[in-house]
């Protein structure tokens, strides 16, 4: 399968890029690892006409303790956040998820930015950003702004982000110590998640954001709030699937998928309550 | 446009489209057809070459992508004299393929996996191959290959 032509620019730098963004519009998409983009490219689910290669600004591969959180550049790998002793201490959440996405020759290319502003509903990192409450920082020709994780995905595939901005930075908040769960059920080890469950403790209660539950990677609202109140991890695991609106597919129906978060909940509860 | 890489230690370069994907350079462009292509979905892991000394799915990666990169198929896995690497002896020891489609791929990752982890326990080694497929079911023999060859022989 060979993608539909287009115009490749290589970008030397986040301006450059910025300012080929500007110049195309609506036409270009940015290519990073490609491992979203590409495939889809290739069963022409997606034809842009330019596209913007990020993937050489070495720049914004990076991991940095930024005090109170993790500073991680956008184009940082996901093999990078896999082996990474700075979020081994800081943020194991993750550390350990990333090393879950797909299989190794996915995770040497495909970087968390390009995951993120990919807004797949099904993929793993966007509903672990949302359990941490990271924040995004994007810069475009108006320069930098940040934006909640809570904010940031739109829709299938629709971020927060403009056109002409660029996804730079992802800040994590530092969850030293605290306990954590990720779980996710698939057929085959690579395949993307039928439906998956990140959560972290948070003061007696938890975070959770569940993946392919939705047209977004969504929080487990009730599941949070039960919590808070007091519930047990079985009554608060029951409501998982609350406010969601989960698809039907080759690989499960929209019943089942709500079955699989209220399991997968309890499941990710269990360990996050020890 | 142009696009310069090293493919097995052999500067190459390329006129090519921007759409060419790295694995139809390597196949149709510079002749070298040991890298497979399988399902061309990112999946099977036939077309699987190292690109900068870690495992890529070739389907997957532009040519454009690969620019200044140095990249090694199976054919860059053995000496020129065509004599076994001691990974690719330890296939042929441990019947580590029956059709062979899949065997190229699972060289290459497992030339990758053993360079970031060079005495995997049996769990890591098939965790680590997760990205290729054998349909004629032969991962135990791959796995056995892959941990003879590891240092420290994978006992733990």
């Amino acid at each position: 399968m060979i993608p539909a032509p287009f115009e490749y620019a290589r970008a030397g730098s986040v301006e450059e890029a910025i300012a080929l963004l500007g110049r195309h519009g609506e036409e270009a998409k940015l290519l990073a690892g490609g491992h979203s983009l590409l495939p889809l490219m290739k069963l022409r689910v997606a034809a842009p006409p330019v596209l913007v290669d990020i993937g050489p600004v070495a720049a914004l591969r990076y991991l940095r303790d930024a005090g109170d959180h993790v500073a991680i550049g956008a184009l940082t790998r996901q093999r990078d956040l896999e082996t990474s002793d700075l979020l081994a201490r800081e943020v194991p959440l993750l550390r350990h998820a990333a090393g879950q996405v797909g299989d190794p020759q996915v995770r040497h290319r495909g970087t968390i930015g390009g995951s993120l502003a990919h807004a797949d509903p099904a993929a793993d990192l966007p509903a672990v950003v949302l359990a941490l409450e990271a924040t995004l920082v994007a810069r475009g020709p108006a320069g930098e702004r940040t934006i909640p994780a809570g904010e940031f995905f739109r829709s299938i595939f629709e971020s927060a982000l403009a056109p002409d901005e660029v996804l730079t930075e992802v800040r994590v908040p530092k969850a030293a110590g605290r306990r954590w769960a990720f779980a996710k059920f698939n057929r085959r080890a690579q395949d993307w998640a039928i439906v998956g469950v990140a959560a972290q403790q948070v003061d007696g209660a938890a975070n959770v954001a569940l993946v392919h539950m939705g047209s977004t990677p969504v929080r487990a609202a009730e599941v949070e709030a039960a919590l808070r109140q007091g519930a047990g991890v079985a009554d608060a695991a029951a409501l998982a699937d609350r406010g969601t609106d989960p698809p039907s597919d080759l690989n499960a129906s929209a019943g089942y998928r709500r079955h699989l978060a209220r399991v997968l909940v309890r499941r990710a509860l269990e360990q996050v309550r020890g | 446009m142009r696009v310069s890489l090293t493919v097995n230690g052999v500067r190459e370069e390329a006129d090519v489209e921007p759409r060419l994907l790295l694995v139809h350079l390597l196949r149709d462009r510079l002749g070298l057809t040991g890298t497979n292509v399988g399902c061309d979905t990112t999946s099977c892991g036939a077309c699987t070459v190292l690109l900068d000394g870690e495992s890529v799915k070739s389907c997957t990666v532009l040519a454009v992508q690969a620019e200044g990169a140095e990249v090694t198929t199976v054919e860059g896995l053995s000496s020129a004299g065509g004599e076994l690497n001691p990974l690719q002896a330890a296939f042929q020891r441990h019947h580590a393929l029956q059709c062979g489609y899949c065997t190229p791929g699972m060289l290459v990752a497992a030339t990758s996996l053993l360079r970031e982890n060079p005495s995997p326990s049996e769990e890591e080694v098939r965790h680590g191959l997760e990205g290729n497929l054998c349909r004629c079911t032969g991962y135990q023999g791959i796995v056995d290959a892959v941990l003879e060859v590891a240092s420290g022989g994978g006992a733990r």
